[in-house]
């Protein structure tokens, strides 16, 4: 049973660690606007990365395509750059924001040669062919900004340490303590690179999700970040970044990645994508950001206003009033008021999560106890599948939905099954030694009265067996509904949409808007099955006799304390 | 009427190690007998030869007239009552569906009156203690409501495998008395595992002493006082004897 309780502790850390986009209450709209002028048979799926500028590019995108009558779907804040990038190429999604440098390095896993590093043309020309060549996809034209990665400090360090350079902080900065994003950390063109070309070394490196990583800065618990040249938040917190004095880093052009079927089929999304090309520079990206990060803006309408700014759209009286209320809800700076004022966001979320648990719940229930039942008919072979099922469960959520992009997709599928191998272990371990530890006198008596093995499984082990199982599927769907928030991650949607999104935007009430209703289910979930449990529990356990197995009752709020 | 239960030179080895050496075994219709002997003496390998719960290696095991060896085990099972040393009741059952078990595994949904029989028969008024679940019985009123289920499938012939064995004096002598009224009221063929002599001589009309999976003796108890086949058989008289005269004498 600890084994669970760290499972839990696990997920709700790894939420933490998490930053993603959302859908926005306002997607429905345009969508619905837009049916009657549908050309095309098939929506354009419209992704991003979890973090904030991904985020209102792919808003960008979306919004520019609506504009132009063609119905989209949103997916936003796809895991990191391996899920974004798996469903492009598998043509789960059509498009979504990379940058040029990611993409020779992370993607193409190509070096930065000289010529590459003097010549940002020939770095995209090289990097549109191979990606063509290679995987399918396409490179749109650039946007107009670049956003590096930015080597950060706070005033006061780099004026203690006289820190301009990296190479300053490589020589002056050993007693520093880092704070990276994991991808940094494990990226050529992030941390590896870094200790190779400057030789820097720090006290200690910690991985921390985008959201928390600006304010452990400032508030000290780390003295060193990485940071991208157009956040915000840079300004927000009064940081120095720090120059690349040996031009390690690769320019990072923000350009439209999309998908072989788009590219070739669909040459008006292009034409259409491609008009924004050279449109975005730093200065409206950065304005863009400081407003969602800092200002607590919604990305719809920042995302409108860049489009009304350029000139693509005309300024909407509808949506105007829609972003009144929102911005009303965000100033006030009263939890309950965001949390009423979002009811209606709230529900969708909450019943989805709903829906997407007990789904993969009862698909488990319908495999695992079956199994749990045949384990014990052949127990050599229990011991392996329920180690298996055991070794499944180590796999990290985000790893398992990597995996499952090619066959599923992005979306409700993945989710589910990743939900559903989580859910299979609890309930079988917990019917075959349910089924296996059933009374062993009784069952030997019935069977030498002449109990049929069918007979023996359905009135003896069986009944006896149910608290254990329930007991099993009550573990199993805490566990779900504490790792279906992490489905935002793949466009599943959910109360892990907002938990995400506020993360990426450092917006406390967002995240609360998430956390607490998928705390509440937690502990609902608990404690209805936990009745379900008592009421089916065999005749003899009913009748004030110590209850049998009262299993985990404080896992509820574990997950629901640690998921803040 | 009751049925005959015999053993021919049966042999049985189980994980390497031999059981059954040669056992023959002769039950007369409605008597009761007794198998005595120490921990791994084969009394249980035998009892269970009966209801097939054990397919020996080699022999043949006869109930009536029929070879159990071409019956469906199943349907032998229903006809022979079966009461092991812990009772063996379903926890989530109440007492009367337990005593029921054999009629309602046959396809009975109601088996209310020969239930209420076979309880009455063991002592325990169905007006007390029908509803109640095993755990809120004491022991003896366990194994005698297991003594019950053994009857009440109208069945010919019980294995009883040490069902008194683990109670304490006061209970296993209610039990004791149990079996005796259901002795009167029943015609029934028995084979007692136990290795309490005393219970031997009490319950049965013949035994069996089993030694390594051979029959050392067989006979009624006044045969074995008198003519002891062995040294072995001897020394078991002499022990139980001892242990009598030092309660008589304690008294």
């Amino acid at each position: 049973m600890t084994a669970h309780r760290v499972r839990v502790i696990a997920y709700a850390s790894l939420l933490i660690s998490l930053a993603a986009n959302t859908h926005l209450a306002a997607q429905g709209a345009p969508a619905t606007a837009s049916i009657a002028r549908q050309r095309l048979d098939s929506p354009i799926v419209v992704a991003s990365k979890p973090f904030g500028e991904s985020y209102l590019l792919a808003e960008l995108f979306s919004q520019v395509l609506e504009a132009r009558g063609r119905a989209v779907v949103r997916r936003p804040g796809l895991g990191a750059t391996e899920i974004a990038f798996g469903a492009l190429r598998t043509g789960a999604i059509d498009v979504y924001p990379e940058y040029t440098g990611t993409g020779l390095i992370a993607i193409l896993r190509d070096s930065l040669t000289p010529e590459l590093r003097r010549n940002r043309n020939a770095l995209f020309a090289h990097l549109a062919r191979e990606s063509t060549t290679r995987f399918g996809v396409a490179w749109l034209p650039p946007l107009g900004f670049a956003n590096g990665y930015a080597i950060a400090v706070r005033r006061e360090t780099a004026t203690r340490l006289s820190l301009r350079t990296i190479s300053d902080l490589a020589n002056r900065g050993r007693a520093l303590r880092a704070g990276f994003t994991a991808d940094f950390i494990g990226r050529p063109d992030g941390l590896v690179g870094l200790r190779r070309i400057y030789g820097l070394a720090l006290s200690s490196v910690r991985p921390l999700a985008p959201a928390v990583k600006y304010s452990a800065l400032a508030s000290g618990a780390v003295d060193v970040i990485d940071g991208y040249a157009t956040d915000g938040l840079l300004e927000k917190f009064d940081l120095i970044t720090l120059t690349d004095d040996l031009n390690f880093f690769p320019p990072y052009d923000a350009a439209p990645l999309v998908s072989r079927r788009m590219a070739e089929r669909d040459s008006d999304a292009v034409a259409v994508l491609s008009s924004l090309a050279g449109r975005v520079d730093e200065r409206m990206m950065r304005t863009a950001n400081r407003r969602v990060e800092v200002d607590g803006a919604d990305v719809t309408s920042v995302a409108r206003g860049m489009l009304m700014e350029l000139g693509v759209l005309a300024p909407l009286a509808a949506g105007a009033r829609v972003d009144a209320r929102d911005s009303t809800a965000r100033a006030s700076g009263n939890v309950m008021h965001y949390l009423w004022a979002q009811r209606a966001t709230i529900r969708d979320q909450a019943i989805r999560h709903i829906a997407l648990v007990a789904a993969a719940l009862l698909a488990a229930i319908v495999v695992a106890i079956p199994l749990g039942v045949l384990l014990e008919r052949s127990r050599r072979m229990a011991e392996w599948v329920v180690g298996g099922l055991g070794v499944l469960q180590t796999i990290p959520s985000i790893a398992l939905l990597a995996f499952m992009i090619p066959w599923l997709g992005v979306g409700v599928w993945p989710a589910l099954v990743a939900l559903w191998v989580y859910a299979l272990y609890p309930i079988a371990r917990n019917t075959y030694s349910g089924v296996r530890d059933a009374d062993p006198d009784a069952v030997a008596a019935c069977e030498a009265m002449g109990a049929t093995p069918a007979q023996r499984l359905l009135r003896v082990r069986l009944p006896l067996a149910a608290p254990a199982i329930m007991a099993g599927v009550r573990t199993a769907a805490v566990i779900t509904v504490g790792a279906a928030t992490l489905a935002a991650f793949i466009g599943a949607g959910g109360l892990g949409d907002p938990i995400v999104t506020g993360l990426a935007l450092a917006d406390s009430r967002m995240v609360l808007s998430g956390a607490v209703p998928a705390a509440g289910l937690a502990i609902v979930v608990d404690a209805v099955l936990g009745w379900i449990e008592r009421k089916i529990a065999p005749a003899h356990l009913q009748r004030g006799t110590p209850r049998g197995r009262r299993v985990l009752p404080s896992r509820a709020t574990t997950s629901a304390s640690s998921a803040h | 009427m009751s049925l005959s239960l015999s053993a021919r030179e049966v042999r049985h080895s189980h994980g390497g190690v031999l059981a059954l050496d040669d056992v023959s075994l002769d039950v007369n219709a409605g008597s009761i007998t007794a198998l005595v002997g120490e921990s791994g003496s084969g009394k249980t390998t035998l009892l269970k030869t009966f209801n097939r719960m054990i397919d020996p290696d080699a022999g043949s095991v006869w109930v009536g007239d029929v070879d159990v060896r071409d019956t469906d085990p199943v349907a032998l099972r229903r006809r022979i009552g079966y009461v092991p040393q812990h009772g063996g009741l379903l926890p989530h059952w109440t007492v009367h569906r337990n005593v029921a078990l054999v009629p309602r595994l046959a396809g009975a949904n109601e088996a209310g009156d020969a239930a209420d029989a076979a309880l009455l028969l063991v002592g325990l008024d169905p007006a007390r203690f029908a509803s109640r679940y095993p755990h809120e019985l004491s022991g003896g009123q366990r194994q005698r409501a297991a003594l019950a289920r053994s009857l009440a499938g109208k069945q010919q012939v019980i294995l009883l495998d040490e069902p008194f064995g683990a109670l304490d004096a006061i209970s296993r002598a209610e039990s004791h008395e149990a079996f005796e009224r259901v002795r009167l009221a029943r015609a029934f063929t028995g084979i007692l595992v136990t290795h309490d002599l005393s219970e031997a001589a009490r319950l049965a009309d013949r035994v069996v002493v089993l030694r390594g999976g051979r029959v050392e003796q067989a006979g009624t108890m006044a045969d074995l006082r008198q003519r002891p086949a062995t040294d072995y058989v001897e020394n078991l008289l002499a022990r139980a004897v001892a242990a009598h005269a030092s309660l008589v004498g304690a008294r």
